[in-house]
């Protein structure tokens, strides 16, 4: 029998995500899928499972799981995020095994919103649509369409015992300043007069605290419109900034409807969807307009991240709980420094 | 074939095609000869498109598919598609305006657009029933279906306030359009009938049985009949007719 991986607490929005359910837009079908890609690509690159593959994504209500019936490798990728291995703390981008009996506790921390664990192996859930993406709204993928939940447990096929010891993910890029995020003016930019493009890049912003996968609130100086704020609704992109009537910028994300009739004056690119994802509540931000080969060059840079094998190195413990001290064997170099 | 298309770009992954800024059947059209274009021959890099009233939505991946590639790509087939669309499906779905046999109201709010509209409850369902709706496009839900073609007699304005969630599969009104109404949501839309028809059912193989640019009927039926195709449905069947439709009537 496969190897489990027990839920034994989730808070609100904890999902399962794979790359995301495409090609059902026109039929008003959300993609959904991770809300930062990178981190999630990142999880999945060092579980050594395939690209999309299906992780759980841990919203700041985080999660705490054990295995059962065999090891698991598990990786998580965040940066800012808690983790305690049976009360160990760990680094915020770690790859371990989880032996059964113990228990892995992930928590927001001072950074971060999301989280991704990828079990290396593949958690068994079906695909509906062609993908095992949670959108809750709708209900569907994941585990019947919902967040995971204590008492859940997945099980894993073809898994493998990963990396053993706690090690560090060398993964620089995962930390994301939010304080700038790059814009492509548009779709509907025109909707807007100079003045007021001029105000929406100059901010500043705050990210309100009501954002959830579906859309992130920013609040600031009210934009207006020049010819009313409805326009005839036409397609939304992942990043699409949205200025309902009361003018204050809605960014689109993961879990967004496929059409709508509010001017969108911009659109997060890429790179930076992920960076804004992660941005917790009460950050600062601006936006900066940059030219679609700015964006591409930056896309480019951001995919040569993943291109090389992900570097580990030994967790290398700046803090020592007394009963870390009190429980450690300390023949097996468990805290060696690094190299 | 009209001007040629205003191209907006929605980030570096996304290349919008505007054919216009209203709710018209020749732009809808335009738009849909465009998509058709497209997904017969799609280049390399293009993710999936979405067609909606008057935009063509290009999703792609910027490090396969060049942007100026694409745009050449759009203007060259906008300017020679159009012409020779296949000819749409014609649909007839049975709804029911009447409580269903478990007593439940079908049409639960045509008593509040009689009201609006000062037409009797009979009248209201008759009008709906007699016309001949567009399927402009899908959106806000899954299998969310917009159509033009609603009476002018019935062209309500939307709710200040969204009212409780809509039964499944509700034929909906509200500010001069219709829709329906698969997965129930809060609405703004004042639901008319109810059909037995899903146009959205993940577990038939035909998903999505209509596309954009088809063209909807609605044929009114007893609770009776209502609550046997309601089953049917349910275990798979699509409960709709469909032909080619022979084209709009000469004005």
């Amino acid at each position: 029998m496969s190897p489990r991986l027990a839920i034994l607490a989730a808070g609100p929005s904890v999902t399962l995500q794979d790359a995301g359910r495409h090609g059902y837009l026109r039929y008003g079908i959300t993609s959904a899928g991770p809300m930062d890609a990178l981190a999630f690509d990142t999880a999945n690159r060092a579980a050594g499972n395939p690209p999309g593959a299906t992780a759980i994504e841990v919203s700041a209500g985080g999660i705490t799981v054990a295995a059962k019936g065999g090891p698991l490798g598990l990786v998580l990728a965040s940066t800012g995020f808690r983790i305690a291995l049976d009360g160990q703390a760990l680094p915020a981008a770690v790859a371990l095994t989880l032996e059964p009996g113990r228990t892995l506790a992930v928590r927001a921390g001072s950074a971060g919103s999301w989280c991704y664990l990828a079990v290396c192996g593949r958690i068994a859930v079906a695909p509906v649509l062609g993908s095992t993406a949670t959108h809750t709204r709708s209900g569907l993928g994941g585990l019947d369409g919902r967040a995971l939940a204590a008492g859940d447990s997945l099980a894993i096929d073809a898994a493998r015992a990963g990396a053993g010891d706690p090690q560090a993910l060398v993964a620089p890029w995962l930390d994301r300043p939010a304080d700038t995020i790059r814009v492509v003016l548009g779709p509907q930019d025109d909707a807007f007069a100079a003045d007021q493009i001029a105000a929406f890049l100059d901010g500043p912003w705050t990210v309100a605290g009501r954002g959830d996968r579906m859309a992130c609130f920013l609040d600031g100086p009210r934009l207006t419109h020049a010819r009313g704020h409805d326009i005839v609704s036409d397609g939304i992109a992942m990043g699409a900034i949205q200025v309902p009537g009361e003018g204050l910028p809605i960014v689109l994300m993961a879990d967004r409807q496929s059409t709508g009739g509010y001017p969108k004056i911009a659109t997060v690119i890429g790179p930076d969807l992920g960076r804004l994802a992660q941005a917790q509540a009460g950050t600062r931000l601006r936006f900066a307009a940059v030219s679609i080969a700015d964006a591409v060059a930056a896309r480019r840079a951001e995919a040569a991240c993943l291109a090389p094998e992900i570097r580990v190195e030994p967790v290398v413990r700046t803090a020592f709980p007394s009963e870390l001290l009190l429980g450690l064997n300390l023949v097996d170099g468990v805290v060696d420094a690094r190299g | 074939m009209g001007p040629p298309p205003r191209l907006l770009d929605a980030g570096e992954a996304a290349l919008v095609a505007e054919f216009g800024s209203a709710v018209d059947p020749a732009i809808n059209d335009r738009v849909l000869a465009l998509d058709d274009a497209l997904r017969a021959d799609p280049p390399a890099g293009l993710h999936e498109t979405v067609p909606t009233y008057r935009s063509l939505m290009m999703h792609y991946d910027p490090l396969v598919l060049d942007r100026a590639a694409l745009a050449a790509r759009v203007v060259a087939l906008a300017d020679a598609a159009g012409a020779g669309r296949a000819a749409p499906t014609l649909w007839t779905l049975p709804c029911c305006y009447a409580e269903t046999s478990a007593g439940e109201p079908c049409g639960e709010d045509v008593a509040a657009i009689a009201e609006r509209t000062g037409l009797s409850a009979a009248r209201v369902a008759g009008l709906h029933a007699g016309a001949t709706y567009r399927v402009y496009m899908y959106g806000f839900a899954p299998g969310f279906a917009y159509l033009g073609g609603l009476p002018r007699e019935l062209a309500v304005p939307r709710r200040a306030k969204p009212r409780p969630p809509h039964p499944a599969n509700a034929l909906l009104v509200g500010g001069g359009l219709a829709a329906i109404g698969t997965v129930p949501m809060p609405t703004g839309w004042y639901v008319i009938a109810r059909t037995p028809a899903r146009l959205y059912a993940p577990e038939r193989d035909e998903t999505f049985p209509v596309a954009a640019g088809d063209r909807i009927r609605f044929a009114p039926v007893d609770a009776a009949t209502f609550s046997a195709l309601e089953r049917r449905a349910a275990a798979g069947e699509v409960v709709a007719r469909r032909e080619a439709y022979a084209g709009d009537p000469a004005p």
